[in-house]
């Protein structure tokens, strides 16, 4: 009877993604999954990792409660290094990081981790320039220029060409950067290196660089403050935080030579335009296609291809299950974009594929 | 039931056998001794703890992490004289910044201070200290550090500037703004030990100079002071000590930068605020190990300042009849 049920849902939830997309209104009552979770009491999960999502994970966990009682959900945003320690000392049911785990990482977990991109973010260009009105434009040129700090000041030629009747001051430019090890860094130097050779010789792309002029702030409210409390600086900070707190932010040139601006419709724009590879572990920095805007990225939620505990795993694929369809409604108005549909297509069979002692989680489709 | 008095309690000490009397006394002895022994062990296992953490780096780089003044996680270079200057130089200026204002608050409040004033003022002093590390850092993020920039940082650069100590653009983010935040954070332990320390002094030290003619300030600098120079070498190296390991105010202030400058309007980074910006996302073992040395490196910097601060105490103890405080 129980399996009936999740077979019905399924199919419909399946059905559902085709017309509507991964938002699907009205599953969310009733023909839960996770509702019929074994009878014998609630399942407690525990999650770790990623600071980034946590404010969509908190949402997702509350509204996944709501959906779906008996399933209480616990997620602490340590950071991604910290979600992949856990993750590979069991300690924790499922793990989450922003950047894709590197081989070696996996290399050392007990068993076969599985990443699941569950959403996506774009890291932006924020600035304090009180006389200029216009919203500034900079080229993947400007941009290494000035982190390298080649590029001393904002009425640099460059930049005035680059900005065609907007008034630029002579102050000299100061760079604000995390100086804490963070996923946002190492979105913001992949595209560096992605871009500028001679960042990626010089520097190279990470949690923490040496980067090579500029100050530090501790967090994106660190950064944040440096570029709010001194006119002529310009900073890396999340698209949420910087959308948060009113800061302007530039238009960047994409691959294609476009000037885009960050928002849900060209995020999800650079993650189409990429190949996703089988273990969707890639970058979609300095992607392909015209509306794609260049500093993006997924970010993953990590659990074992075959977990120890059926039900706990059950309720793990489950709740991811939900997350990507349901719950990326959520993903816009806390300024995350959604998943591309293609990319949750793969993910559904992926997560059919999970197994506790070698049973299948999900019924096979 | 009447009370006990003396009578009744001498007759319960005489009562007890010898084996009860010396039972009692032996619990209590093996039950202090067992706390005495728990900070030891607390403080050798961290010891231990670090040195195992720090292996990977120690082995691979050697000397050479107190020598290199590279620090880069990307191509796994790591060296630790950034960290160590800005440690040890944000401590010093602070306490340069804080050492007078803290000994004038400290012998106002002792020697001349109206009675109602000493409550009321010492009572403010001290709830600096009540006040979290991260407010002030905000607060140096907001205020201090725009303030700096605009009002003070000009000044200096206009009278100061050949000394290269004061020279360049400052975003107000600087190793200056971090030892002025870690002044402020160190006034109360320095003021509101060195007061009571002070206020320790024989009044009869006073009153004979006083009689002998001398002035206030001459009172307290020829017969006070050097009845209590130990006691105030101990309040600053207090202070001292909360300098050296402080993090995260500092961490918000000072910009975070891995270099090593002479001038204290450019960004630095302390050993403290490297762990603190780092160790969550540490990129792999030998980055984690790196982080774990200056852990290290803290302690031992603490230990020897603590060190050389006993042995300075030691040197300054004064004849026979002018015990220290």
């Amino acid at each position: 009877m129980r399996k009936l049920l999740l077979v019905a849902f399924l199919v419909a939830a399946c059905g559902k993604s085709k017309d509507s997309g991964p938002v699907n209104k009205d599953n969310g009552s009733g023909s839960q999954p996770a509702s019929d979770t074994p009878k014998t009491g609630s399942v407690d999960l525990t999650g770790a990792g990623a600071t980034f999502p946590a404010p969509l994970y908190a949402k997702w966990i509350a509204e996944y409660a709501k959906a779906t009682p008996g399933v209480a959900i616990n997620y602490q945003s340590i950071g991604s290094g910290g979600g992949i320690k856990q993750i590979t000392e069991k300690t924790v049911d499922f793990g989450a990081s922003d950047a894709p785990m590197k081989d070696e990482e996996l290399a050392k977990a007990p068993g076969t981790l599985v990443h699941f991109p569950t959403t996506l973010g774009a890291v932006v260009l924020a600035y304090n320039l009180p006389d200029v009105k216009d919203q500034l434009k900079l080229t993947p040129d400007i941009v290494a220029g000035i982190f390298l700090g080649d590029i001393k000041t904002w009425n640099d030629k460059k930049i005035a060409d680059a900005n065609p009747g907007v008034k630029l001051p002579g102050d000299a430019i100061s760079v604000a950067y995390r100086s804490d090890g963070s996923g946002t860094t190492a979105v913001f130097t992949s595209y560096l290196s992605a871009i500028s050779p001679a960042w990626k010789d010089k520097v190279g792309a990470g949690k923490s660089v040496s980067f090579p002029v500029g100050s530090g702030g501790k967090g994106n409210e660190g950064v944040a403050g440096l570029i709010k409390t001194t006119p002529g600086t310009i900073g890396y900070v999340e698209i949420a935080y910087a959308k948060q707190t009113n800061q302007p932010y530039a238009l960047l040139a994409n691959k294609a030579g476009k000037f885009v601006a960050p928002s849900a419709d060209s995020i999800s724009a650079a993650a189409a335009g990429v190949t996703m590879p089988d273990d969707f572990r890639v970058s979609i920095v300095n992607a392909e296609g015209d509306g794609a805007y260049p500093i993006a990225s997924f970010t993953y939620l990590l659990v074992y291809q075959d977990m120890d505990d059926p039900v706990k795993g059950k309720a793990v694929a489950q709740f991811i299950w939900w997350a990507l369809h349901d719950g990326q409604k959520f993903c816009a108005p806390l300024d995350y974009a959604p998943v591309p549909d293609a990319v949750i297509k793969r993910e559904e069979a992926k997560l059919r594929s999970l197994t506790a002692k070698g049973q299948p989680l999900l019924p096979a489709s | 039931m009447k009370r006990p008095d003396a009578h009744d309690t001498e007759v319960a000490i005489r009562r007890r056998s010898s084996l009860d009397v010396n039972l009692g006394d032996r619990t209590f002895r093996l039950v202090t001794a067992a706390f005495a022994a728990g900070a030891v062990v607390i403080l050798a296992s961290i010891v231990v703890q670090l040195f195992q953490g720090a292996w990977p780096s120690i082995a691979r780089f050697g000397a050479g992490f107190l020598t290199s003044s590279d620090w880069d996680p990307v191509h796994d270079k790591y060296g630790a004289v950034p960290f160590l200057y800005g440690t040890v130089m944000s401590s010093l200026v602070a306490l340069m910044i804080t050492v007078p204002i803290a000994f004038g608050v400290a012998i106002f409040l002792s020697e001349l201070a109206p009675p109602w004033i000493r409550g009321p003022l010492g009572f403010m002093v001290e709830l600096l200290a009540a006040i979290p590390s991260v407010v002030y850092g905000l607060w140096g993020i907001f205020v201090l550090a725009p303030f700096m920039r605009s009002d003070v940082d000009p000044i200096l650069r206009t009278l100061f500037g050949w000394t290269g100590f004061f020279s360049g653009p400052t975003n107000g983010h600087d190793m200056l703004t971090g030892a002025v935040i870690l002044s402020i954070m160190i006034l109360p332990t320095i003021a509101s030990i060195s007061r009571d320390v002070l206020r320790a002094a024989p009044p009869t030290l006073r009153e004979g100079a006083l009689a002998l003619g001398a002035t206030r300030w001459e009172a307290v600098r020829t017969a006070v002071l050097p009845y209590v120079r130990s006691g105030l070498v101990g309040a600053v190296l207090l202070g001292l000590g909360r300098a050296l390991g402080e993090t995260m105010a500092i961490t918000m202030v000072i910009g975070n930068s891995d270099r090593a400058h002479q001038s204290l309007f450019q960004g630095a980074q302390t050993m403290a605020s490297k762990i603190a910006n780092e160790y969550a996302e540490a990129s792999n073992d030998l980055h984690l190990a790196a982080l774990t040395e200056i852990g290290l490196l803290l302690l031992a910097v603490t230990l020897l300042f603590n060190l050389a601060a006993r042995i300075l105490v030691w040197k300054m103890r004064g004849p026979v009849g002018q015990r220290p405080v």
